[in-house]
């Protein structure tokens, strides 16, 4: 990475939910610039806004004020149906990520038109079937042999390792992965996450990562940011991370947020 | 074995009807109400049609596309207008009733004496009642043929995700509000067809025949489900049909015990109950394996 490409920034974004009958701001005009290539992990107390961030970015909340850019164009009105041709994400839930009844393959060809228009043509699903047996197989985890069994039929480990291919398979721009190993035995997450570096590194792909796990937090990605009470608490860059430990972040914790 | 023979031509063309609702009730997941009020909505208009001396085909087609309008107006008020599926088509349904009240003129249009689907010559030739096997036949085919293809559409595939998953499907880029109405639309206008030909079998239409269709849809639905079992999508829309054709079977017993036909809509929602506990009772006393085990020969 030569030069800094501003990709996507939050400019003065506030973001406030509906609670009985009072607005509650959730993202108190928090500011996040991400750039093109950054890979940022993303820590905060629950209810510190992660969650919020990320329905923000991808389209599922609009904020009340503030600016939603996408290289330069404010896209904060846009729906998650729109965003869909830049954006993809991986959710905690794997029942969330994909069609339970839809066989892995057809969930797949789902994901190979992310974003287009879908018309009258028929769906080939024979013509990608090597394709996707190649990919599936990739993962190491067997999912290769399961390219007609319904997804709601699969191993929690399988979903989520699906979920993840659906939404690199196009290379988007940016990716999300909300806690996506958190609803795994430790085996499986590391070896999901493993596969995540894997496609993030092939594909050069921009992502944002929320994780409770303090070292995968440390261990992964270019950026560290800490959010809270809807603000950006700190954003460490790829220098300052490598001399943080474990400890010093859990005595930012301590201090600044517990 | 003519009661047999007009079973099966009635199921057929009911069936188009639970082809029709399965669109809605079994790939989209939600019940769809409008199905009473557009089945008579097909079957008004496809009488006034005939009377007015449009064509039989021509005023089957148009049954159809009034089907569609009922779907239309069902889907919008869902998701633009954000009311509950169930209340948004209990509203469409209450609605069509004055409006097959308008169309029609009267609350009972025969077709006595008019030229219908049921009249063309070569039918005339056919044995009795086979003429609603040969035209509920036909269109059962034309119907399973073009869904069996749209689903197979990335159109279909949408639509099918939609009602899988509607979050992941909006995630993909897919607008399930529009996958929603044209579902509505599909399904309606299917349902209102199966209305049209019913109209023209029986030679008239009346405003209160959509009493308890949606009764009759799902009881072809679960029944096929319960007898046929795990299919694939395409076969299951072929299980509606013969579970139509198989509940006309369990109505024609009924009556042949001595029941009255008063009783018909109790028991059409006996029948539906039954067929609906019965998955319930299968995991509690494992009928399926009885019925194998009594069905195999013992080795051991």
């Amino acid at each position: 990475m030569t030069t800094k490409e501003e990709l996507l920034s939050l400019k003065d974004v506030v973001v406030s939910v509906n609670n009985g009958n009072e607005l509650r701001p959730i993202l108190k005009k928090l500011n996040l610039t991400i750039n093109a290539g950054d890979f940022i992990t993303i820590l905060g107390t629950n209810g510190a806004g992660k969650t919020t961030l990320f329905n923000t970015i991808a389209g599922n909340l609009h904020p009340t004020s503030g600016q939603v850019l996408l290289r330069g164009q404010n896209i904060a009105q846009q729906n998650e149906e729109q965003r869909a041709s830049f954006l993809a994400r991986v959710f905690q839930d794997p029942k969330m990520g994909t069609a339970p009844r839809m066989t892995v393959a057809e969930n797949l060809l789902l994901a190979t038109q992310r974003g287009q228009r879908r018309g009258l043509r028929l769906r080939k699903l024979r013509q990608n079937r090597d394709r996707f047996r190649e990919m599936c197989a990739e993962m190491g985890n067997g999912l290769e042999n399961h390219l007609d069994t319904p997804t709601g039929n699969l191993s929690g480990g399988q979903r989520q390792a699906l979920s993840l291919l659906m939404a690199t398979l196009t290379s988007p721009d940016i990716l999300l992965l909300d806690e996506h190993t958190a609803a795994l035995d430790p085996k499986t997450s590391e070896q999901l996450m493993q596969y995540t570096m894997e496609r993030i590194n092939q594909n050069h792909l921009t992502c944002l990562m929320i994780t409770h796990h303090l070292e995968d937090a440390l261990k992964y990605g270019n950026r560290l940011v800490v959010i809270d009470d809807g603000r950006i608490e700190a954003d460490y860059d790829a220098k300052q991370k490598q001399t943080m430990t474990r400890e010093k972040l859990y005595d930012f914790f301590d201090e600044t947020i517990g | 074995m003519s009661l047999i023979v007009s079973a099966i031509g009635q199921g057929l063309l009911w069936g188009i009807m639970g082809v029709g609702l399965f669109l809605t009730f079994r790939i989209l997941d939600f019940p769809d109400m409008t199905v009473e009020g557009t089945f008579p909505f097909g079957a008004a208009v496809c009488v006034t049609a005939i009377t007015h001396g449009v064509s039989p085909i021509l005023a089957t087609l148009l049954a159809f596309g009034a089907g569609l309008l009922a779907g239309l107006v069902t889907g919008l008020l869902y998701t633009k207008g954000k009311i509950p599926i169930l209340l948004a088509g209990i509203l469409v349904m209450t609605a069509l009733y004055s409006i097959n009240l308008r169309v029609m003129g009267k609350a009972n249009v025969s077709l006595l004496n008019q030229k219908t689907l049921f009249s063309f010559p070569f039918l005339k030739a056919l044995p009795q009642y086979f003429d609603s096997i040969f035209i509920g036949l036909c269109l059962v085919i034309v119907t399973i043929v073009f869904l069996v293809w749209f689903l197979q559409t990335e159109l279909g595939q949408s639509f099918i995700a939609t009602g899988d998953n509607e979050f992941m499907a909006r995630s993909l880029g897919i607008k399930t509000d529009g996958m929603k109405i044209m579902g509505l639309m599909v399904s309606n206008g299917f349902i209102g067809l199966s209305g049209g030909l019913m109209a023209q079998s029986n030679g008239y239409a009346d405003v209160s025949m959509g009493i308890g269709v949606i009764v009759i849809g799902l009881a072809s639905i679960i029944i096929g489900e319960v007898v046929f079992g795990e299919l694939t999508m395409n076969q299951r829309l072929v299980a509606v049909v013969l579970g139509s054709i198989l509940y006309r079977f369990v109505i024609l017993i009924v009556l042949q015990l001595g029941f009255n036909t008063n009783d018909l809509k109790l028991i059409s929602a006996v029948v539906l109950a039954f067929a609906l506990m019965l998955p319930a009772f299968q995991t509690k006393f494992h009928t399926r394996q009885m019925i194998r085990k009594g069905l195999t020969t013992h080795d051991d």
